[in-house]
């Protein structure tokens, strides 16, 4: 869908954020309300976006144009979407797995397991984070997790 | 350090387990000084939560001492004598930032089991099972607090230990109730359950100018509880019909804010779908029931119980013919709390009674088995990791 129109996608890689940038546009914003690009094909769900609202303005959710490191650990494998969230709800970012798209190394599986969306979720729900409280929520080490008796 | 934990269906154990570490910048450690037990256990410690795990620890209700402290908090120090919020928030998201923290976006570390039971993610809990939050409970020497300056809560001077504890969990559920239940001056409140929240609840619909509060429960000792600290009337539902008793005491009428705070009966029944097994299957709400069908036309009705799934038979016509208005949260405590602890200062609000059992944490087992069968009139039991096993 890039250059479909209004906006462009938000490409996989810094280089191409970077080139955002210099031609005067820090984020490419859908117009609020407009609909995601549909998937190509028939069938809908593969292609089905996954989107967070974030309670921040774009330019806080992508600072400077970048993928923050949750997003751009997917790199080409995923289509990154903006646009603003109605009612000064903030931005809403969606992502989706690109079909036929090569995935990093390791994260293959995860983008056409039993739920691809699952891997995309989650980038999306520690963006957000990384957003709204700076930085990404660990949960508590299990005792499993570790050795029992290690130090304070 | 020592810690209360789950081992098997009703079976809890104090095992060693490792001390928890700060994870991220907002974060405290605090060595805790009392823990509460809470309803909200009881189906834990019955086993009937899926993903509870042998090891975990329970207890979600805390006050202690600050002893580390991550490089991004600002409002704590070591030294810090605070209760802790049982519900984790993040404090700067939209639903922290229109007082719904026990909605938060950013509470818990692994939402999916959320999303899967209730369509999103909801703030996080101590003692849950790691798939439902990941943070380990109170029952313990040590726990760690994330996002410490919205959740953690400095003990103004005066407030004892014994008093601020109950600024956890019950205090804020009970405000909550009543405030989001619109409780107004002049009006008539019922709250079902006489326990800690059900008291507390029944106390700030006084404080908020409620004219009468009626409290209802089968418990004697916790309904003399409700008149003396509350200044409440009681029903006992033993003895009394209790739609019929609330509609000859509020003229007619019924009364304008009905207040659950018992939770549910479970009906023995095993999970009858997917969905179920994510939930815990069907529960009985008498007490909603008969909350819907006592309330006045127009009136509200809030629930405080520790609904987890589905309800069956509930009185959906009486909703619609009487245009109520029905409610129900998990306690937003971070938008309470500090003004708890002011009228705890001011003695307008007491807690310490319901801590009517004090055991050292070694005899955790007991303290829950006193609880659960209400044996003794117990209505809180508090665990305490200073007391010797001996003590209590
Ligand atoms: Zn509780
Ligand atoms: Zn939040």
């Amino acid at each position: 869908m890039a250059g479909r129109g209004r906006m462009g996608r938000l490409a996989g890689t810094a280089g191409v954020a970077l080139a955002l940038a210099t031609a005067g546009r820090v984020l490419a914003v859908r117009r609020r309300g407009s609909a995601w690009p549909r998937a190509a094909g028939a069938d809908p769900r593969p292609g089905r976006w996954q989107v967070v609202t974030v309670d921040r303005a774009p330019g806080e959710v992508l600072p400077g144009g970048r993928w923050p490191e949750p997003l751009r650990r997917l790199g080409a494998a995923v289509q990154v979407e903006l646009r603003p969230a109605p009612g000064c709800r903030g931005t809403e970012l969606a992502a989706r797995p690109v079909p036929g798209a090569a995935a990093p190394a390791g994260l293959a599986a995860h983008l056409v397991g039993d739920d691809p969306g699952l891997l995309v979720r989650r980038a999306l729900r520690e963006t957000k984070q990384l957003a709204e409280t700076g930085e990404v929520l660990r949960a508590d080490r299990w005792p499993a997790d570790r050795a029992p008796g290690s130090p304070r | 350090m020592r810690a209360l934990c789950w081992v098997g269906a009703g079976e809890l154990a104090v095992r060693q387990v490792p001390d928890p570490e700060l994870r991220n910048g907002h974060d405290v450690i605090v060595r805790v000084r009392q823990s509460a037990t809470c309803g909200g256990d009881l189906p834990l410690l019955a086993g009937r939560v899926p993903f509870l795990a042998v090891g975990d620890v329970l207890g979600h209700e805390f006050l202690g001492e600050v002893v580390e402290v991550g490089p991004q908090v600002r409002r704590h120090r070591i030294g810090d004598r605070v209760v802790v919020c049982a519900s984790v928030a993040c404090g700067s998201c939209w639903y922290c930032r229109r007082d719904l923290p026990s909605c938060c976006d950013n509470g818990s570390a692994d939402p999916a089991v959320a999303e899967a039971a209730w369509g999103h993610p909801t703030g996080g809990a101590f003692g849950q099972p790691r798939a439902m939050g990941g943070f380990a409970g109170s029952h313990a020497e040590y726990v760690r607090v994330p996002y410490a300056d919205v959740g953690a809560f400095t003990v103004p001077e005066p407030v004892s230990d014994d008093r601020a504890l109950f600024a956890s969990d019950a205090a804020p559920a009970g405000w909550m109730g009543a405030d989001l239940g619109q409780v107004r001056p002049g009006d008539v409140v019922a709250v079902w359950g006489a326990g800690a929240v059900g008291q507390l609840a029944a106390r700030a619909a006084r404080l908020l100018g409620a004219e009468r509060v009626i409290v209802v429960d089968a418990e004697e000792e916790r309904l003399r509880m409700a008149e003396r600290h509350a200044g409440a009337e009681t029903i006992d539902h033993r003895f009394a019909d209790v739609t019929a008793e609330l509609r000859e005491r509020t003229g007619g009428r019924g009364a304008d804010v009905c207040v659950e705070a018992v939770g549910a009966a479970w009906n023995g029944h095993g999970p009858r779908s997917l969905a179920e097994r994510f939930s815990g299957g069907a529960e009985r709400p008498a007490a909603v029931r008969e909350a819907v069908h006592a309330c006045r036309k127009g009136g509200s009705v809030f629930l405080l119980g520790e609904f987890t799934g589905f309800v069956d038979s509930f009185p959906l016509g009486a909703v619609t013919n009487k245009g109520l208005t029905v409610r129900g949260a998990r306690q937003h405590g971070q938008r309470y709390i500090p003004m708890l602890l002011e009228r705890m200062a001011r003695d307008e609000l007491r807690t310490e009674h319901l801590a009517t059992h004090r055991l050292p944490l070694e005899r955790g087992a007991q303290a829950y088995a006193l609880f659960r069968d209400r044996a003794d009139g117990c209505v809180r039991a508090v665990l305490s990791p200073d007391l010797r096993p001996a003590d209590g």
